[in-house]
């Protein structure tokens, strides 16, 4: 018997643990390389990196504020994930998302945040869930893929929102297509004012309640796929479809509600975004974190637990970047995407590449030492 | 009379220029789907070959070396697809989705690096670009009267990788459809191991087609960057990747019903240009963006059966296994 394809042999913190660190330190080599081939030292730069995202109050409040919207996007692949299905279509989810968050805060005028949170949450996991379920509905019922469809579903969404932008909700005797701004009662409290009032000077930053709220997502999430039964079916469903239907499992269903549900994660991104910084509806907010959220969760193994610190990683990745950009004339904050591009490929197109010399390498070990319990 | 033949010319000839690049990767998309490997990644090779040919036409001044260089950049990164996808029986989707995002990242990276004007490579001047050929009698003939101009606007007066692209197209269903090559591509796209079973090497056939692609984005790189404009500029294909796709599904994986679906998509996207703003009779305006949307919501349309169906390749996506 050969070691080689046999899943379960690696123990679980070499799958959950050594595999992400790897692929990490492989990724940053390959960015490392990157910086040395435009010229700059790239001890020099990672160290700008690490200060500008943790150096800082602020620089780590911003790293949060990116790791908030990537909390969203990484559950929202991840959920799709486990049901067997590849949701590309986050960033074109969380724009929809947006978009509900944005029309609520507009029609609720002066609510308090607090009793307006519920409902700009539902409008966005309603948005976003919508954007995601029609795909959904289109696998289930239409045999069409859903990676293509959520692919077209992004490029929809941006051309809707820009017509809806630019033709309605823009603020009248404006050029930029924004809306107007939402009414400042709405605004969620931002990390320094809610740690403030409990004494504690924390530096201005975007960080605000969302961060809360994604934790919570995140439990929610853990709750849901492993501690329920349409969770249950949803892993049935993503492992063997087949065994599921033998089962009594209807994978229709769960690939429907499956993707409603990651797009309504996706969407959250929006209340993070809109409600909590922006304050007003705006052309391309999700910036790419969408499709970051693939990274995200591809690096955290589909586990709330993983995508947490995958999540912070990248928000750091991204706020470290920004000051590496500022820092260095020649090095663009895009070396955030290169190093998420690498991510993607060794976490999960190569994801075989180190298992065969890890699973050798355990394999040696258990021969010279007795087996432990 | 004449002005509206010389508007509808003009109508064409953009639908014929903005139809290439979606045509030359949606060569390449079928080269790589029929042979069972999804071609997610046209838009990354596309992108990295439009920064390698704009960086090397403004170093070197030559839009042929570019041209070289797109090819090999393109071609590094279909390497990698095929590397993942078939020699590592990795997910397809997710080799793809890292190769489009890791081009994305580093020729905006490079060309903040090299060139220091904002993630865009300096203008180029005419002679590192490819220009117009004007084809024999093009002048002379601009008397005629209907087909005079259609051959001197529309025909003539096109750089040499417009002429290339339509050319590739019936060149594309001659090998896929009369050569032996072409009968073992399309058959190991759909029966792997009826391939396997005849003695024929699969990884190596599809090797083949996903470096066949790799070379046609190059071109379609090229063409972004050193033709059709003047330089690279971050993101410039732009989705251009994915349209190409499309195009492909609904051209539903076969050469000719996918030029017209190149060119259908390249219309709306010449129409939508010159519809800003204009009140159509009857109808009132069209808002753009609506016209913007068209190819991505009939692709959606046409998978979901609603107009037609599509069926694709068998076994794409699915990595090859030698049983025992």
């Amino acid at each position: 018997m050969t070691a080689r394809g046999a899943d379960g042999r690696l123990p679980w913190w070499a799958t959950a643990i050594l595999m992400p660190v790897l692929n990490v330190a492989v990724a940053l080599a390959l960015s490392a390389l990157v910086i040395l081939l435009i010229g700059e030292d790239p001890v020099g730069a990672l160290g700008t990196m690490v200060v500008g995202a943790f150096g800082s109050g602020t620089g780590i409040g911003y790293t949060l504020y990116y790791a908030t919207s990537l909390i969203f996007t990484g559950l929202a692949v991840a959920i799709a994930f486990h049901g067997g299905l590849f949701n590309i279509g986050a960033e074109g989810q969380a724009y929809i998302g947006g978009l509900g968050v944005g029309l609520a805060c507009l029609a609720l005028g002066g609510w308090p945040w607090w009793l307006a949170l519920p409902v700009t949450v539902l409008a966005a996991m309603a948005f976003g869930g919508f954007w995601g379920l029609v795909p959904g509905w289109l696998q289930a019922y239409r045999g069409s893929h859903v990676v293509i469809t959520t692919i077209m579903f992004n490029f929809i969404a941006s051309a809707l929102m820009v017509y809806l932008l630019v033709n309605w909700l823009i603020r009248p005797g404006q050029m930029s297509p924004e809306s107007r701004e939402i009414d400042p009662s709405l605004f969620l409290p931002k990390a320094d004012e809610m740690l403030g009032a409990l004494g504690l000077e924390v530096a201005n930053s975007p960080l605000n309640l969302s961060f809360l709220l994604a934790l919570l997502a995140c439990v929610a999430v853990w709750l849901y796929v492993w501690h329920t039964r349409p969770g249950f079916a949803l892993r049935t469903v993503g492992a063997n479809e087949d065994a599921a239907r033998y089962a009594g499992i209807d994978p229709k269903h769960v690939i429907i509600i499956t993707m409603a549900l990651s797009g309504g994660l996706a969407g959250l991104l929006g209340v993070n975004e809109i409600q909590g910084v922006q304050h007003r509806l705006l052309l391309n907010f999700p910036a790419g974190l969408g499709f970051t959220g693939i990274a995200v969760a591809l690096m955290g193994r589909g586990h709330p637990a993983g995508i947490v610190p995958a999540a912070i990683l990248f928000g750091a990745l991204y706020q470290g970047g920004a000051e590496l950009a500022f820092e260095y004339q020649t090095i663009s904050p895009e070396l955030v995407i290169v190093i998420q591009g690498v991510v993607i490929l060794f976490a999960g197109a190569l994801e075989h590449l180190f298992r065969p010399a890890l699973l050798a390498l355990f394999a040696r070990r258990g021969k010279t030492k007795p087996v432990e319990a | 009379m004449a002005d509206s033949l010389l508007w509808l010319l003009s109508l064409l000839d953009s639908t014929a220029r903005l139809a290439v690049p979606l045509l030359l990767a949606a060569l390449a998309g079928f080269y790589a789907e029929r042979a069972g490997i999804i071609a997610l990644h046209l838009e990354g090779k596309m992108l990295a070959g439009a920064f390698a040919a704009a960086a090397t036409a403004a170093v070197t001044g030559s839009a042929w070396l570019g041209l070289l260089a797109a090819i090999a950049a393109s071609l590094a990164l279909a390497a990698v697809h095929g590397f993942a996808s078939i020699s590592q029986r990795g997910n397809q989707v997710v080799s793809a989705v890292a190769i489009n995002t890791v081009a994305l990242g580093l020729t905006a990276v490079l060309a903040n690096a090299w060139f220091q004007i904002g993630g865009r490579t300096p203008n180029l001047p005419a002679d590192a670009r490819f220009g117009e050929v004007t084809l024999p009698l093009a002048q002379s003939l601009s008397g005629v009267p209907v087909l005079g101009p259609i051959y001197a606007e529309l025909v003539s007066g096109h750089n040499i990788l417009v002429y290339l692209a339509f050319l590739l197209v019936p060149a594309t269903a001659w090998v896929a459809y009369r050569t032996r090559l072409g009968l073992r591509l399309r058959a190991v796209g759909e029966n792997p191991s009826a391939v396997d079973t005849a003695g024929i090497n699969v990884a190596r056939l599809r090797y083949q087609a996903v470096l066949i692609g790799g070379v046609l984005c190059g071109f379609a790189g090229a063409y972004l960057s050193t033709a059709q404009g003047a330089g690279f500029q971050t993101n410039m294909t732009a989705g251009k990747g994915y349209l190409a796709l499309a195009a492909l599904i609904l051209g539903k994986w076969r050469p000719v019903p996918t030029l017209l679906a190149c060119l259908l998509f390249a219309f709306a996207d010449a129409l939508q240009t010159r519809l800003q703003g204009v009140a159509l009779p009857g109808i009132g305006q069209v808002p753009v963006q609506l016209i913007e949307a068209l190819p991505y919501i009939l692709t959606v349309l046409l998978l979901a059966g609603f107009v037609g169906k599509a069926v694709p390749p068998k076994a794409i996506g699915q990595p090859y296994v030698k049983d025992r």
